[in-house]
């Protein structure tokens, strides 16, 4: 696709705008500066990602998962600023998503040794588990912060902290991989994934689109399950102290 | 007399917030006291310390001959049960409330043993399979008692069990618990917002106020405060409570 049909892309900018002024929506300032944003965005990424499939280092490899890492962490801690080291227990839930995903990928030989599989592949499990982490993160500190009475039931009936939050966060953990489960179980009927879109656009035969997309929702499987339990299970114990205690009761 | 529970100096505050100021005292062994006062007198954050559901943030409590932070906290839980306000149940049936704190050992509570339950708090075994949803305030607070007492305790806490209940439910477990103390020889010790209930049920009384003992003595001491402040409260002039 050529710069000249990339501004007569520019339409599909203009209908939402003058649909939000005709409605007073006031979502013009906001499409503006999303649109500018994904422009310099991804012009950017498209660049350093063009400088690291040339370089084929492993240590520009390593510099993007990382950066991806960061910013996922960065965003996805706001939603857990209650839990107690919430930084670094995404931060380790996202590297060993990531470790564990490219040791079986690269160890199996199920996808070639090189920057333009290792990094795509990463920026997709890593962002997904970024969603997890907020959608379980939302939801955990509700459940806690709804079923308080509960917890302090068990506990002073001679619980354990593990058996004073289990119900919430069996709760929590099955509702933020849900979402991941449903949206596979209608995928190709409603619509065609992104990702193997994409290669049927470049060109790329639709089956062998269809293979790859296949092992995608495969591992996003996987980084939907591990994000939710490996949070679930390093974030509950900061919510009690030593003594076995709400370390938020009053 | 022999005290259950000891405090001396007993400090609890909350970020720098005084809740609870030097409080110190006794607690009899198998007798029944109620904890009357105001709202936000620390009535119920003086319960959760004796069951470690918190801990002093200076002085002493000592159950029997051990320094509360000596115990493990799910031993002192279980000799010290706690009735909740609330009367919080966890989803599904009377009898998974009752066997709710031996599942937590990992143990069954028998059939026998859950209709037992139900017989000394005045319900019926069809209220097994009932839903906890199925129960009136009352019956809840009586399921509720019930689970505490599965864990056999020595010591049972009771926060305002009847504070949302009928007259007629109220006397029921007044009554109820009266039985408990006498069945068991558990030391009973009972926040109500009913004077009269505290002088009818408890053997003695202590009176908080802003984080502190106003007066303590035999219920008895409702009926002619030597405190000027109790006096007011017994009289109902601090807005809330009345004996008369």
């Amino acid at each position: 696709m050529g710069i000249i049909a990339l501004i007569f892309s520019l339409i599909f900018v203009l209908i939402p705008i003058v649909l939000s002024k005709t409605l007073n929506l006031g979502l013009e300032k906001d499409t503006m500066i999303a649109v500018i944003r994904s422009i310099i965005q991804l012009f950017i990424v498209g660049y350093i990602l063009k400088f690291v499939f040339d370089a084929e280092s492993i240590i520009y490899i390593f510099l993007m998962v990382a950066v991806m890492i960061i910013a996922a962490t960065l965003n996805a801690r706001k939603k857990g600023a209650a839990i107690k080291g919430i930084t670094w227990k995404i931060a380790v839930t996202l590297i060993f998503i990531e470790v564990l995903t490219q040791s079986i990928l690269l160890g199996f030989n199920i996808t070639p040794h090189t920057a333009q599989y290792i990094i795509p592949i990463s920026g997709m499990m890593v962002g997904n588990g970024m969603v997890l982490a907020i959608l379980f993160l939302n939801r955990f500190i509700a459940e806690t912060e709804a079923h308080q009475d509960k917890a302090e039931l068990i506990l002073s009936l001679g619980g354990t902290p593990k058996q004073a939050v289990h119900i919430q966060l069996m709760t929590s953990i099955k509702a933020s991989m849900i979402p991941t489960i449903e949206s596979q179980k209608t995928i190709g009927l409603v619509q065609l994934p992104g990702m193997m879109s994409g290669q049927i656009i470049a060109g790329a035969s639709p089956v062998q689109a269809v293979q790859f997309q296949l092992l995608v929702l495969f591992l996003l499987l996987t980084t939907a399950s591990i994000t939710s339990v490996m949070l679930g299970f390093l974030s509950y114990p900061t919510l009690f102290n030593k003594r076995m205690q709400l370390a938020r009761s009053k | 007399m022999k005290p259950a529970i000891q405090f001396n100096s007993v400090n609890y505050s909350i970020d720098g917030h005084p809740i609870l100021r030097n409080i110190s005292g006794a607690f009899y062994d198998g007798e029944i006291t109620t904890l009357v006062g105001p709202s936000g007198a620390g009535k119920t954050t003086l319960l959760k310390l004796c069951n470690g559901l918190l801990s002093p943030k200076d002085g002493d409590i000592t159950i029997g001959n051990l320094n509360i932070n000596d115990y493990d906290p799910v031993e002192l839980r279980r000799t010290v049960g706690m009735a909740l306000q609330s009367a919080p149940m966890i989803d599904g049936s009377v009898h998974k409330n009752l066997a709710l704190p031996l599942e937590l050992q990992g143990k069954r509570l028998p059939d026998i043993q859950a209709r037992d339950l139900l017989n000394d708090v005045g319900l019926s075994e069809d209220f097994l399979q009932r839903t906890s949803k199925e129960l009136s305030g009352g019956q809840r607070q009586k399921v509720s008692i019930a689970r505490t007492l599965v864990n056999r305790p020595q010591i049972l806490l009771l926060d305002e069990i009847t504070s949302s209940l009928d007259q007629v439910s109220q006397k029921e477990i007044e009554e109820l618990i009266v039985k408990i103390n006498r069945k068991y020889g558990v030391t009973i010790v009972w926040i109500t917002h009913n004077l009269k209930q505290a002088l009818n049920v408890g053997a003695y009384t202590w009176v908080m106020m802003a984080g502190e003992i106003v007066e303590t003595g035999e219920s008895e001491l409702l009926e002619s405060p030597s405190n000027e402040r109790v006096r007011q409260f017994v009289k109902g002039e601090l807005g809330w409570g009345s004996l008369h």
